[in-house]
């Protein structure tokens, strides 16, 4: 059984990626789940130093999901590499670490220090956080901006680059297109959705950010349709991501047309969440008799649909 | 290392309205529990409310050999989550993950250790005062609440040899007041030789006013904090309060300088009370 794929020049041994912002630094987790046997641990967002983040309340739960706005809050890429990297090349973890800037040059200089630090496999540009004002968000809410960030980042580093793409605009598809265009490895998508809570009785916003992001279960329909208009846009690999709880939503998220996915929320839910995909994807390559599990990426049949569409 | 347990409910205990004890199966959750650490707990089976709630390790369980059995959680009926776990039946399931959070440190003789409990702020207290009995250090409760009826459980406290000071806000038990009017009297009155430390749970307000008067009187002080938290395991970083100084689990905010949100979950949920900036604590 072959569950591998290809990203750039980087394998992944199987495609259940932690997701950035729901995994912490990965160490956190290192005692619960054997970081080597993911696909990779995609690391929380950094930027070239500490941040404090937004003033909590930081989350709030809403139904079949959950609306964050932490603000990046994070040690900076200095202390992740002196700090945390070390202990994630000793459990042999594939380490993706999703990158922030407030500027252009700021991301091509934290990209600098990951590409010469030992133990980063790929860099995920993250240019899709609703909750921060500067930067990052108005590179992926804008064609120009998205290519002029993975094209900036591309001239630094022989590493995999993954722009994470924000599901707030009209047309995913043309900002995938963007990426590729600007020589990104893969895409990485939907980061959550801007979106809003308020207390009736105070009428005031339950989060102190006002806005946040949400994710989880509630949204996974609508990853899955983005997902699967980036697969007929480009030719890259896709990381999907957006709600998986269960084997039968990866697998879902890859006949839409993700070579990999990321978990985020549900591993909050269930930190050991890993092993139960892992069985079930297993399962359903021996039910479906599926030796090699990139073959079924983008393989959902609309022909009848669109045939039953026609006729009628 | 925190374990998941499908655990079995053994028995839900009615205090009142609001409140109840749910006594739960898991022995490897009872066995490696210390003092003032929390569990997370999954209140439904689908997907409203998503996320887990956290719940102090109220009472450890034993069997009749005497070996632990399983956890108790103290329930106060606030939320989705908390409504839920009041109507729980025995022989239900809920998923448990634990034991989380760095525990308190129980004070040794001749130090003595002064409890402080506001409402549903009983809940990590009796695993604390069972580690003080063990060590025989002189152990009191300071508890407060609305109303006589609101003083749940304190029974659990006395079977341990815990000297009781209650207070009610209506007066009609114990100190009539908040529980810092008997905690201030007895702080006055106690000579500064004598060592003694605090440690407090409770509404917002109560464990800012507890953490003045610590230190108006040159007393430590630990406080066990509950923010709104979205995976207990450091992941997430929904339940950061203000803290001043370094973190216990990185090393984080060494070298003084301005405070830093900290982790509730793996650098807590028990601080020194000095350490919190508690204009910037929410809840209530």
């Amino acid at each position: 059984m072959d569950l591998s794929l290809q990203i750039g020049s980087l394998t992944l041994a199987n495609p259940l990626i932690a997701a950035s912002g729901c995994f912490g630094y990965g160490v956190e987790y290192a005692d619960i789940v054997d970081l080597s046997t993911l696909g990779g641990v995609a690391v929380k967002g950094l930027f070239l130093s500490e941040r404090e983040g937004h003033p909590p309340p930081r989350i709030v739960e809403t139904p079949s999901g959950m609306l964050n706005a932490i603000g990046l809050q994070g040690i900076g890429v200095h202390r992740f590499v002196a700090e945390r990297l070390p202990e994630l090349r000793e459990r042999r973890a594939i380490v993706i670490v999703n990158i922030c800037g407030t500027t252009l040059d700021e991301y091509v200089e934290v990209a600098r220090i990951l590409s010469d630090a030992e133990g980063v496999h790929a860099l995920e540009l993250n240019i899709s956080c609703p909750n921060i004002k500067e930067g990052g968000i108005t590179f992926g809410c804008s064609l120009p901006g998205t290519h002029a960030v993975v094209s900036a980042v591309r001239k630094v580093t022989r590493l995999p680059v993954i722009p994470k793409l924000t599901p707030n605009v009209t047309d995913v598809a043309s900002f995938a297109r963007a990426a590729e265009e600007a020589g990104a490895d893969a895409i990485s998508l939907v980061n959550t959705f801007l979106a809003m809570a308020i207390d009736v009785h105070t009428r005031r916003p339950k989060l102190t950010n006002i806005v946040g992001g949400l994710s989880g279960p509630a949204i996974r329909p609508i990853a899955v349709r983005m997902v699967y208009e980036c697969r007929r846009a480009v030719k890259i690999p896709i990381v999907g991501m957006g709600g998986i709880a269960t084997a039968d939503d990866v697998l879902e998220f890859m006949i839409a047309g993700a070579n990999a996915v990321q978990v985020g929320t549900m591993n909050f839910v269930d930190p050991f969440i890993w092993t139960k995909l892992m069985d079930g994807i297993r399962a359903y390559m021996t039910t479906h008799a599926i030796t090699r599990l990139q073959d079924i990426v983008g393989t959902v049949d609309t022909s009848a649909r669109e045939k039953a569409w026609i006729s009628s | 290392m925190p374990v998941d347990i499908d655990a079995a409910v053994i028995e839900n205990r009615r205090l009142s309205a609001d409140y109840n004890v749910l006594s739960l199966a898991a022995p490897q959750i009872a066995a490696a529990a210390r003092p003032g650490q929390f569990v997370m707990i999954k209140t439904s089976g689908g997907q409203d409310p998503l996320l887990r709630r956290p719940f102090s390790i109220f009472e450890v369980l034993r069997d009749q050999s005497g070996e632990p059995s399983g956890i108790s959680i103290f329930n106060k009926r606030i939320g989705v989550g908390t409504t839920l776990l009041s109507r729980v039946e025995a022989g239900a399931r809920l998923p448990l993950l634990g034991p989380l959070g760095r525990p308190f440190e129980p004070v040794d003789p001749p130090a003595e250790a002064w409890i402080v409990a506001g409402g549903v702020g009983l809940a990590p207290f009796v695993t604390l005062a069972a580690a003080l009995q063990a060590r025989a250090t002189p152990t009191t409760l300071f508890y407060g609440a609305r109303r006589a009826e609101e003083l749940y459980c304190v029974n659990l406290f006395e079977d341990l040899g815990v000297t009781i000071v209650l207070s009610t806000e209506d007066g009609s038990l114990g100190v009539r007041g908040r529980i810092t009017v008997p905690l201030g009297d007895a702080l006055e009155r106690r000579p500064l030789g004598n060592p003694v430390k605090l440690y407090v749970c409770g509404p917002t307000p109560m464990m800012r006013a507890c953490a003045h008067l610590a230190r108006a009187h040159g007393r430590a002080c630990d406080v066990s904090l509950e923010q709104v938290m979205g995976c207990g395991l450091g992941g997430c970083y929904s339940c950061v309060v203000l803290a001043h100084g370094a973190d216990p689990s990185t090393g984080l905010g060494a070298g003084g300088g301005k405070p830093h949100h900290t982790r509730t979950c793996i650098d807590g949920p028990v601080f020194d009370a000095q350490r919190i900036v508690w204009d910037a604590v929410s809840g209530h």
